[in-house]
């Protein structure tokens, strides 16, 4: 699997920790309030992040 | 891959209001989703809320948007779509504007079967006044204004609805966002009033005073509350303890839709 892109979108994330928890590749990570992304190669693209997360703040795209 | 929900949304609007881990905004990307699907024109479409956090969803989005008084969506939205039949008219709203302040609008607009999709963001409580319990707040759960449990029995707003005569009604959660968008398409499809119940998290006014010690806690436990209706069909009465179903749980296509009923009564008066 070649990974994917997250962008995340730092304005309008608020740090619910949504997409961190519901991540099945543990490819997410909380920076205290704000989503970061450390192992993007892990990603299999199952959009759970970005259909989960409230606040329009991450996108997955395809690389 | 990644959505363009952008589109969608009016310029320099993000971030909203909804705190942090509200349903709200999976709800809000879920009727996005569905709108693109049915392929609605944006400005032959009206998106009518009334007062609340679940209502200040029509700001949002770039659609032709009616923010009522509160609890009076279905009201207006009745007006819209009486005035403009050719409109795809979708009502948004809580479940204190939709069954409390606004109960008897919301009955009257489905037993009258008038062509509207109702979404109607069930988080148990008054979000946005301070936490008073709704009539979906579940027996004996703290809210502001009932410190030591709500005595009150609850609504369930899917039967209510069924029971008022709406044609089509389905509930989802909001830990299911690909169902969101599926039964939201459905509704608008369908000719007649649609109520889709999304039963959401508010962890703000509920989650703490209910001992969910975080957003997540509240979004697994809609997970395993929620059971799909063809799985409940297997399951015993002990089973479903405490569980809500969702899926679509009633349609009824036979129902004369009342816009159509209504250009009958026009034609008899005009002496057609």
């Amino acid at each position: 699997m070649s990974g994917a892109r997250l962008e995340v979108i730092e304005r309008n994330c608020k740090g619910c920790s949504i997409c961190v928890e519901f991540c099945p590749k543990n490819v997410l990570e909380m920076d205290v309030f704000l989503v970061t992304v450390p192992r993007p190669e892990d990603c299999i693209k199952c959009m759970q992040c970005e259909l989960l997360c409230p606040d329009f703040a991450i996108k997955v795209h395809d690389e | 891959m990644a959505y363009d929900y952008e589109k969608s949304i009016r310029p320099g609007k993000l971030p909203h209001i909804w705190c942090p881990g509200c349903g709200h905004g999976i709800v809000m990307k879920g009727l996005i989703r569905a709108m693109d699907t049915c392929e609605l024109d944006r400005k032959n479409t009206a998106i009518v809320s009334g007062i609340g956090c679940a209502s200040r969803l029509p700001g949002y989005l770039d659609a032709c948007t009616l923010h009522t008084a509160h609890g009076r969506a279905a009201a207006f939205a009745t007006g819209v779509k009486m005035a403009k039949p050719e409109m795809n008219v979708i009502c948004c709203g809580g479940d204190g504007d939709g069954t409390a302040i606004g109960g008897n609008h919301f009955i009257h607009a489905c037993r009258r079967n008038i062509d509207m999709t109702y979404v109607l963001m069930n988080n148990y409580i008054y979000g946005m006044t301070g936490g008073q319990f709704s009539p979906c707040t579940p027996t004996g759960h703290n809210a502001s204004t009932t410190p030591y449990g709500n005595p009150d029995p609850i609504f369930d707003i899917s039967k209510l609805a069924i029971g008022s005569g709406a044609t089509f009604v389905a509930r989802t959660t909001a830990a299911h966002p690909r169902e969101i968008d599926k039964l939201i398409t459905q509704g608008i499809q369908h000719k007649g009033m649609a109520v889709i119940e999304v039963i959401d998290d508010c962890p703000t006014t509920y989650g703490r005073r209910n001992k969910f010690r975080s957003v997540v806690d509240m979004m697994k436990r809609l997970k395993t509350e929620a059971v799909p209706v063809k799985a409940a069909a297997k399951m015993t009465a002990e089973q479903l303890e405490g569980k809500f179903l969702t899926g679509i749980l009633f349609q009824d296509t036979e129902k004369p839709e009342y816009c159509d009923q209504y250009a009958e009564v026009i034609k008899k008066a005009q002496g057609a």
